[in-house]
């Protein structure tokens, strides 16, 4: 027990020492996830729009099935991407298995039903009048879309940090595409899973308590999004 | 003419909610729609305001037809202004969600500052400006909605039911502002209305629409004096509607056999066809004895109820067939009047409205 207890006291100094490995593995978690929420919230924010402003045949199952999507395990990505990536692969030839931008690459996939699924929702929840009323005004059908989706904006936005918040904690995705480099692709999450098994416990309850603490911010910012 | 409708049918699914609407609107023209909820008022308001398409039909804006491409309706729709039942307001500032209409069509600076300045006043709501709108109660957004409209100075507004989500009083305030807005504001207006009595406050003309048919249309007072079926006539409160026959027609006063009684009236229709006769409640007098009196009309009657409502009174009598007065509530008290009392009831024969059956 004291032997933990010891742990969590070391953790604690490397967090507030700024140990240098913990700060590069934060950091490179932190731009990574960005990215990844960045490219994902570009293209499928707007890939949202186009599902929820278009009426198709097999709408509803499409919907369905992103919904189901966002549940996607992280290593079924991880397994599709490694394959497309590896050398075999039909972009092998980009030789970027086991560097941060495939990683990018396979949290934009596995975020995007996330972004898009909440989007959707998100627009389905202005009321039907606000659409009325931008078209009876006279306004384009871009105009339409923008008024509607600034009804939507907390919604939005919160889709957006609901895909963060899983680009950020996942690992199984991280751990096969990315390889755990030390130094290149080490994220919180798969230096803990290393270190653990290392028995390294001072350093994988540090970066522990760092992922939580930004899980914990961005919860908070989705609750207080949501209530606005 | 600034708006022709021709022949407009609108269907969702199987059924069929405008059959064949006509119609055709005078530039400067307050046009009101009146019917029941559910007749068709805001289908039509949408097809009018280019919102939807017909199912078939044409409509014709400035005498040109609305044409099918996207472009070109837009084009035509930046000329009209829509307020819906629903108060919807951006979650915006007061002062953008007016400035919302005119913003889309590029206008900027002093000139933007002032239209939208201009509006809230004339909508009695200066001041607002940095409030959401969101934060308003219902008749102000509804005033928002107004000003909204107003601001971007439409050839054609058009109001759809735009009290019948408020209470009284933001009622009568959002109609009188409308009244005040039409009149300052000298465009085309076509609003649709469950309420009659608010149709024929604002309307130059009027159309009855129900169950997706409009069933006449004409000035307020024809159409509350004369209605041309009994939908129609039980719609604007045409509360006595008796079903009778003519029985002889002499230089158009004509005799109605209803259940035995028999009504005298002014009409041109001939013996033995069948008819429904038509008193307004507010033309029968009540009185205690026979009287001689110019009315042609006079029926012994026993009251069955004395309904107060404000300062009238809804006396309800059996003189072998049902009869409604409205009389004022301090009559009903100098003559004592009450369930059970013998009275008689007259009216004059030119104020039966008949319609065929």
């Amino acid at each position: 027990m004291s032997e933990i207890g010891d742990a969590f006291v070391t953790a604690l100094r490397l967090i507030f020492t700024g140990d240098p490995e913990v700060l590069a593995i934060t950091a490179r978690t932190l731009g990574i996830s960005c990215s990844s929420t960045f490219f994902a919230a570009l293209i499928f924010v707007p890939v949202g729009c186009l599902i929820h402003f278009n009426n198709f045949r097999g709408k509803r199952l499409l919907v369905s099935i992103i919904q189901t999507f966002y549940a996607l395990p992280t290593v079924f990505v991880g397994l599709l991407v490694f394959i497309t990536f590896s050398r075999a692969g039909p972009l092998g030839g980009l030789g970027i298995l086991f560097t941060p931008q495939v990683m990018v690459i396979g949290q934009v996939v596995l975020i995007s039903p996330i972004i898009t699924g909440l989007t959707i929702s998100a627009l389905s929840g202005v009321s039907t009048e606000i659409k009325d009323t931008a078209v009876s005004l006279g306004a384009t059908r871009l105009q339409t879309v923008r008024t509607v989706l600034l009804e939507a904006r907390y919604a939005t936005v919160t889709a957006i940090l609901v895909g963060f918040g899983r680009a950020l904690s996942e690992v199984g995705l991280a751990l096969m595409v990315g390889g755990n480099i030390r130094g290149f692709t080490r994220t919180l999450t798969t230096a803990m899973s290393l270190e653990t098994s290392m028995g390294n416990l001072e350093l994988s309850i540090a970066l522990g308590l760092i992922l939580i603490t930004l899980a914990l911010i961005v919860s908070v910012l989705v609750n207080r999004l949501q209530q606005r | 003419m600034l708006l022709e409708v021709n022949g407009i049918q609108q269907r969702y699914g199987d059924s069929e909610v405008l059959k064949d609407i006509n119609l055709g609107v005078e530039r400067g023209e307050v046009f009101v729609v009146i019917g029941p909820t559910g007749s068709g008022k805001t289908t039509l308001l949408r097809l009018i305001g280019l919102l939807d398409k017909p199912a078939s039909g044409k409509i014709y804006f400035s005498g040109r037809e609305v044409p099918d491409s996207e472009k070109a309706r837009l084009e035509l729709r930046r000329r009209m202004a829509v307020v819906f039942q629903k108060p919807a307001v951006f979650n915006a500032s007061v002062y953008n969600n007016v400035a919302y209409g005119l913003k889309i069509r590029r206008i900027k600076g002093a000139g933007l500052r002032d239209k939208v300045i201009n509006a809230l006043e004339t909508v009695g709501l200066s001041g607002y400006e940095k409030r959401n709108a969101r934060t308003l109660s219902g008749g102000e957004a509804q005033r928002v909605a107004l000003a909204r409209a107003m601001v971007i100075e439409p050839e054609l507004l058009l109001l759809d039911e735009p009290t019948a989500n408020l209470d009284p009083v933001s009622t009568s305030n959002v109609e009188n502002l409308l009244s005040q807005v039409i009149q300052k504001l000298d465009t085309t207006v076509i609003m649709s209305t469950h309420d009659m009595f608010q149709g024929q406050r604002l309307a130059h003309r009027m159309g009855v629409l129900m169950a997706g048919q409009m069933l006449q249309t004409g000035d307020p007072r024809e159409i509350f004096s004369s209605p041309q079926d009994r939908e129609v006539a039980e719609f604007v409160g045409m509360e006595n509607i008796l079903s009778g026959v003519i029985a002889s027609n002499e230089e158009g006063m004509v005799t109605i056999n209803i259940n035995g009684n028999v009504i005298e009236a002014i009409s041109s229709l001939s013996p033995g066809e069948e008819v429904h006769a038509c008193i307004r409640p507010e033309e029968i007098i009540l009185t205690h004895a026979k009287e001689p009196t110019s009315a042609r009309n006079t029926f012994p009657a026993v009251i069955t109820r004395i309904v107060l409502f404000g300062p009238l009174a809804r006396v309800e009598m059996d003189c072998g067939f049902p009869l409604v007065a409205l009389i004022t509530k301090r009559s009903a008290e100098e003559m004592a009047l009450q369930t059970g009392t013998y009275i008689h009831a007259s009216f004059k024969a030119t104020g039966v409205h008949i319609i065929t059956r």
